[in-house]
């Protein structure tokens, strides 16, 4: 009993602390600038690495939600009548919640993962260590490039997301299903605004895009030099990453609809 | 030795990691251009002190000394400066970045560190890889590499921005015979060349007697033998002998402290 207690205070400091680590990490590595900092160039080359090599996932993925919120949507809307306003449907759906969500779950398992593995394994063969011994700081060098790579990347993949599921949808709602495309397409002009919809879903998709690497870059500084310890990581990593996105999700959205 | 050719002095520091005190009132200091050795049992904190002087980890108390500024008491910003113009560290994993080739791994330093014209850091890069004699071999990436060339690699990258100290971590581990008689040599030619305060921390007596100007022996949180190979071997410290010799048994036991042998069998107890 006894130990039981004392195993989850232990737990509970322990949290904490990884918690403040992670803090002192967020707020030492979201400046630029400093010995050996990151230049434009890092940006640009993780930006690829992490954004632009998610684009396949993105794309795919996004094209056959879109196809299936058309289907789904057409055989609930038709028994009141108003296939019309499928379009506003799969749009608005896309726009606020699918689009930034599905683009940071994705982002967390494709690219997050692939964080966490390069930071750890760095740290493993001792690259942080040389590189602190070479008067360079890593959090700068190497995490600062990273970090930013992952906010200036989501919003861009949730919005392509989007687009390719609005584009999904028409090909199963007009194409398959015979809907016509007038209605499909100009009710959803009439009806998405863009800041309403389109402006408040890049700033959830940024901040997704800002807490899963941030927590991929951290789970990969903080994990324990070892395969275990890397393999540990990337899975909390995608864990927690993914729980943060479906979590701040719900309290962003209550924020920006202001019902609550 | 006088204090005033001291390059690195560590004055009575503790070290805890856990529960265990790694170091208790060590006291020690590495003269200037000479290569030292640290030697003593796996598990005695080598590495440790290592990373003292270099400042990645703080003793708990007491002071660490390198050219006469504490490395404990050093903002962030000083102590990578001080690792930039006068440290460099050779890690036992050589921590080599293995995205860059073995080129692009030796200016990296002066990449980040300088401004100098490209012509100019091909051409110390350049003298950097011949002095190890991997100057072919600057196109080839880490993984392409034996464990003797990674090794030298980073030698040339620790030594790309001129330090004044340098540390070597394990660097025989896993070499074979010619590869550390590369390193051995590298090592010594080093230091004879740009006299360069060399630390070594390794477990091989014979080879890092060859070269070493003194030896510095680490056990149970102190130093228990500090003097050049020759006065420790025929010293009166039966402890230092032990380690030099390598015999099996003596003043560090063979046993890991545990209840009567005869006891423990018959009890049956787990």
């Amino acid at each position: 009993m006894v130990s039981q207690i004392r195993s989850l205070g232990r737990y509970g400091v322990e949290s904490i602390q990884s918690i403040g680590r992670a803090g002192m990490l967020f707020a030492q590595s979201v400046t630029w600038g400093g010995p050996g900092s990151a230049g434009f160039r890092d940006l640009i080359r993780q930006i690829y690495s992490v954004g632009v090599r998610s684009l396949s996932i993105i794309i795919v993925a996004g094209f056959f939600v879109g196809m299936v919120l058309a289907l789904q949507g057409y055989n609930i809307l038709v028994k009141f009548g108003s296939v019309s306003a499928l379009g506003t449907m799969v749009s608005l759906t896309l726009l606020r919640e699918l689009g930034p969500v599905m683009a940071a779950l994705l982002f967390a398992g494709r690219a997050g993962s692939a964080l966490t593995a390069e930071i750890g394994l760095m740290k493993a063969t001792e690259q942080l260590s040389a590189m602190e011994m070479m008067g360079v700081d890593p959090l700068k060098r190497v995490v600062t490039p990273r970090l930013w790579a992952g906010v200036i990347s989501v919003p861009v993949l949730a919005l392509l997301f989007s687009t390719v599921g609005i584009w999904g949808g028409a090909f199963v709602a007009v194409d398959l299903l015979g809907l016509y495309d007038g209605a499909y397409w100009s009710n959803m002009a009439n009806t998405v605004t863009f800041y309403e919809d389109v402006v408040k879903g890049l700033i959830k998709a940024s901040v997704f895009g800002l807490v899963v690497t941030w927590i991929a870059v951290y789970q990969g500084y903080d994990s324990a030099p070892t395969s275990e310890g890397i393999g540990k990581a990337t899975t909390q990593t995608v864990v927690i990453s993914s729980l943060a996105v479906l979590g701040l999700d719900f309290v962003l959205t209550a924020v920006m609809l202001g019902g609550v | 030795m006088s204090d005033s050719s001291a390059h690195v002095e560590v004055r009575d520091v503790r070290f805890r990691r856990g529960e265990r005190l790694i170091y208790d009132g060590l006291n020690v200091s590495f003269p200037r251009g000479r290569i030292t050795a640290i030697m003593g049992p796996s598990g005695t904190g080598k590495t440790t002190l290592l990373r003292m002087i270099g400042g990645q980890l703080k003793a708990d108390s007491g002071e660490v000394l390198v050219n006469g500024g504490d490395v404990g008491r050093m903002s962030r910003n000083e102590l990578l400066a001080l690792r930039r113009d006068k440290m460099g560290m050779l890690f036992q994993t050589s921590g080599l970045f293995t995205d860059l080739s073995v080129f692009e791994n030796v200016a990296f330093p002066l990449r980040v560190h300088t401004d100098l014209p490209e012509a100019m850091i091909r051409d110390l890069v350049l003298m950097k890889l011949e002095a190890v004699g991997l100057r072919g071999a600057r196109d080839l990436f880490p993984a392409e590499l034996s464990g003797g060339m990674v090794r030298r690699v980073a030698l040339a990258r620790s030594i790309a921005m001129d330090p004044e100290l340098i540390m070597y971590d394990e660097p025989f581990t896993g070499l074979d015979p010619i590869s550390m008689g590369m390193i051995l040599r590298l090592i010594k030619g080093l230091n004879e060349a740009l006299g360069l305060t060399s630390l070594l921390v390794s477990h091989d007596v014979e080879e890092s007697c060859q070269i070493a100007d003194f030896l510095c022996i680490v056990s149970g949180g102190k130093v228990i033998g500090f003097g050049t190979p020759d006065e420790l071997r025929n010293g009166d410290n039966a402890e230092v002998r032990q380690f030099l010799n390598g015999d099996p048994d003596g003043p560090v036991p063979f046993h890991y402290p545990a209840d009567d042998y005869r006891q423990d069998l018959l009890t049956g107890v787990k």
